[in-house]
């Protein structure tokens, strides 16, 4: 996030787009109430029918994957009526006027037949958005996830230049982040391209310095991705994973294709608090603690580093990660520090904008990087003082169609994503027996027209197929999703949305394209009679 | 800004200020029980009464926003009496059952009974009898408990935005009902509960699980989405007795059912608890030795057969950065390859 939560509150217009965001991040949406109790404009932008719509001024209900069309089209009638921010663009950005020729096509007719929301609505929010220079912008994965999730990014920061509606306190861009630390590991670089905060692994200069830091040579090539290794291991040229705490079998897309690509490797070591279905196909299995069980920081979405404390000791012989992985790395002759202060230390000195951090500092209210200084009060918004890079290029995108379309075979297209009651791949939340008793079985969402053409009940049980396979879940008939769309949430293995969903991924970062796929509903012989 | 007096003390305040929060700036207290500072005032207990010079009769500092050159006085024999006989009468319509109910120690009408020494009770009568049946496995709804003070309506549809329940019927009769009078149902998130004063809305999970005494409270962070909310693990014997978050984190003290209700997985049967390895397809317990020594032998062995790009690995969102830190540390300096990532994508 370019913002700090706290100044949701404070912003004139929220446009949500991508974002279930009463139930993924609830507590941001009470944030979001907030503000439009203070009297915000709220634009949804979404094919299902979110409990934020209940906050909203205008629900653009978009038909999943069209988002470019959407955001051009209201870049479009931002340019045309003159509610651009001149002074804006003049100063922080370059390439407006090649960008402002690319949204030509995008008239309103086009628009409108690519989305299927009505002209005037696009209008309407591109007026209510274009006119405010106290805007926030909030999306998630129905953003990202998706073969043309850098170009929806980028769109959307091409509107952002565009109004010149970032830079300040409550106004910006924020990508929410799905799990607790998924800013931390990225910080810590988790990535193959990349060293701690962002420094990249092909600068020799870089290199230099880790090398330096960790006393060992380290190799210039920039590493395979999640996804890219799945391939590579089912072509035989990664033969080991190391796997600590995921359980890629239920959250990547076309399961069987992870199953195989698991099953191919040599060696599989996974390191995890449950013996989830990931680590069933290893061959070593390290129980690890949970987080209630050992001292660390997470960093949440809006690049707060806060700490996590031990509260109960873990079960049995279960270790905390930081000294399994300092055991494993003694064995294979690197010493390593397991203290998790001494390792933050560490860090911190590796990464200017964790330099002025310490646990004494974030003890109880933690501190929003960058925070170069030991005096330094942490940064709640980022470019008040302009960009890293200098001037901001107007990148031109274009409209491209999913990866699959519907067609006569699989006429139906399925989105997936999360509900209020469980989390990820249900490894944590399914074992909490109260969430289980409310929310513990699987559903499709199905529109009632669609329902009603193929005779299907709430209720029954209905088979739901795509060209990589096939799952038996329960309908549940409901006017969230529009006609033509179903919608799976993706935490149960009983019937995995992902046994269907479709690898083919973004060719920038390698995100598969799980919010939007080609499937057939077919209801069950059962439920026929 | 407008100046005013609260017992002999001068203040000056914004005029949108209410004689309740110019109190607080002042340190004086006055008792409250329906107010809560995140929740638009009400004005329904009737305990913060404070005479106003000029005004015939006393009024409610909660809801009564200052005026220029007003003279407050918060505490009087009459204020006080008048304090003593509201509680009394809220009493007369409790079960009092302190001895077993899980708030005792946390509760705020308990409190305010021992401040006024109320044993005794003048309006003994008829008291709201209601069945308990409610089937949502989250919150124990105790409606005799309930002092109907409307916190858990304003919160629910305030800050949580839900409107999962309100104010039925009239008078004697009056009692916090949901739709249809229906089982709840609504999001879990638990708002209701963190702002109840009394007994009257609690968690099934942390039912007879011991109360205030004796627990250890650690603040920590929520382990599931980005949002990163500061919450208190109750800790008794080495279980997590219930999760609650304070009103002056940034969070405001408002969680979500799986940051409130969701961490009973820490003492899942089904944890790991022993190091695995599979021989002939079998998962074997092995001691950490034994298992430490495997991984590294393997990886080692397919290094050297392989080369460091043949190894990969994936570390996680829900690790700590500085166990996130150590995984890619292991993998780029310990074993010699960019080969790593996490589920960022996912």
């Amino acid at each position: 996030m370019t913002n700090a939560i706290s100044e949701i509150e404070g912003m004139e217009v929220i446009f949500i787009i991508g974002s279930n965001t009463k139930e993924t991040h609830p507590v941001i949406a009470n944030r979001m109430i907030k503000a439009y109790r203070k009297g915000a404009k709220i634009i949804v932008a979404d094919p299902r029918l979110i409990p934020m719509v209940k906050f909203a001024d205008m629900h653009l209900r978009i038909r999943p994957g069209s988002d470019i069309a959407l955001v051009n089209g209201m870049a479009r009638v931002i340019v045309d009526e003159g509610l651009l921010n001149k002074e804006f663009i003049r100063e922080k950005t370059e390439g407006f006027e090649a960008w402002k020729a690319s949204l030509e096509p995008f008239t309103p007719e086009y628009v409108e037949r690519l989305t299927g929301v009505p002209r005037e609505d696009v209008a309407r929010a591109a007026r209510i958005y274009g006119s405010s220079r106290r805007g926030g912008i909030f999306y998630t994965m129905g953003i990202t996830q998706h073969t043309c999730g850098t170009d929806n990014v980028t769109a959307l920061a091409n509107l952002v230049s565009l109004t010149g509606n970032i830079g300040r306190p409550s106004t910006g861009i924020n990508p929410l982040r799905g799990q607790n630390n998924v800013q931390g590991a990225s910080d810590a670089a988790c990535l193959p391209n990349v060293y701690p905060g962002y420094q990249k692994v092909d600068d020799p200069e870089v290199q230099k310095k880790f090398e330096l830091a960790w006393g060992r040579p380290l190799s210039p090539a920039v590493g395979m991705t999640s996804t890219i290794m799945m391939n590579a291991a089912t072509d035989g040229k990664i033969k080991a994973l190391y796997i600590m705490g995921e359980n890629p079998v239920i959250t990547d897309p076309n399961m069987h294709h992870t199953v195989k690509a698991l099953e191919s490797l040599d060696f599989l070591v996974v390191q995890d608090i449950f013996l989830t279905d990931t680590a069933r196909l290893a061959e070593v299995v390290l129980p690890a603690a949970c987080s209630f069980e050992k001292n660390g920081t997470f960093t949440n979405t809006e690049r707060k580093v806060q700490r996590v404390r031990k509260a109960v000791n873990p079960p049995g012989e279960a270790k905390d990660d930081l000294w399994i992985l300092s055991e494993i790395s003694r064995r294979l002759g690197y010493e390593m520090e397991a203290e998790p202060e001494k390792v933050f230390d560490e860090y911190s000195k590796l990464w200017p904008a964790l330099s002025g951090m310490s646990y004494l500092r974030i003890d109880r209210h933690g501190l929003n990087w960058p925070c170069p200084s030991p005096e330094h009060p942490g940064t709640p918004y980022l470019y008040k003082d302009g960009f890293p890079k200098g001037k901001v290029p107007f990148i031109s995108v274009a409209y491209q169609l999913p990866a699959e379309v519907c067609d006569d075979q699989y006429p139906f297209v399925l989105t997936t994503g999360r509900n209020l009651f469980q989390y990820h791949s249900g490894s944590m939340t399914r074992r909490v027996e109260q969430i289980e008793a409310h929310a513990g079985e699987p559903y499709v969402e199905i529109n009632p027209s669609d329902s009603e053409n193929l005779g299907i009940r709430n209720g029954d049980t209905i088979t739901v197929r795509s060209r990589r396979g096939e799952i038996s879940i329960k309908a549940r008939v409901t006017l969230r999703v529009s006609e033509g769309t179903v919608f799976i949430p993706m935490h149960y293995r009983e019937a995995a949305a992902n046994v269907i969903t479709n690898d083919a991924f973004d060719p920038h970062v390698k995100i598969p394209e799980l919010k939007v796929c080609a499937v057939n509903i077919i209801p069950s012989a059962v439920s026929a009679v | 800004m407008v100046k005013i007096t609260i017992d002999g003390r001068p203040i000056e305040v914004t005029e949108s200020t209410t004689i309740l929060q110019a109190a607080k700036l002042l340190n004086i207290s006055i008792p409250t029980l329906c107010h809560h500072p995140k929740l638009t005032p009400f004005g329904g207990c009737r305990l913060c009464i404070v005479e106003v010079k000029g005004m015939p009769k006393p009024v409610t500092a909660c809801t009564t926003t200052v005026s220029n050159g007003m003279e407050v006085t918060t505490y009087s024999p009459y204020l006080e009496e008048l304090r003593k006989t509201v509680l009394e009468l809220i009493l007369s319509d409790h079960p009092n059952d302190c001895m077993v109910c899980e708030q005792a120690g946390s509760c705020k009408l308990q409190d305010l009974a021992y401040d006024y020494g109320i044993r005794e009770n003048r309006y003994e009568g008829e008291r709201r009898i209601y069945p308990n049946r409610d089937g949502n496995p989250f919150i124990e709804r105790d409606l005799e408990k309930c002092i109907l003070c409307g916190r858990c309506v304003k919160v629910c549809d305030e800050v949580q935005g839900v409107e999962a329940i309100d104010f039925g019927y009239r008078g004697f009769r009056s009692k916090i009902c949901t739709n249809y009078e229906e089982d709840l149902e609504c999001e879990f998130c638990g708002q209701c509960v963190s702002v109840c004063p009394t007994g009257a809305l609690t968690g099934k999970q942390w039912k007879k699980k011991g109360r205030k005494g004796g627990q250890v409270e650690v603040e920590t962070t929520c382990p599931y989405c980005g949002t990163g909310c500061n919450i208190t693990a109750h800790v008794k014997e080495n279980e997590i007795l219930k999760i609650t978050s304070k009103e002056q984190t940034w969070n405001e003290g408002w969680l979500c059912v799986k940051g409130r209700f969701g961490y009973r997985f820490v003492q899942s049967p089904e944890r790991l608890k022993r190091p695995l390895i599979k021989r002939n397809g079998k998962f074997e317990e092995a001691s950490w030795d034994e298992a430490l020594d495997h991984v590294a032998r393997r990886l080692s062995e397919i290094k050297e057969k392989h080369g460091a790009d043949s190894i990969g690995g994936l570390s996680s969102a829900r690790c700590t950065n500085e166990e996130n830190y150590a995984f890619q540390k292991l993998i780029r300096a310990g074993i010699g390859t960019n080969n790593v990532d996490h589920c960022a994508r996912l």
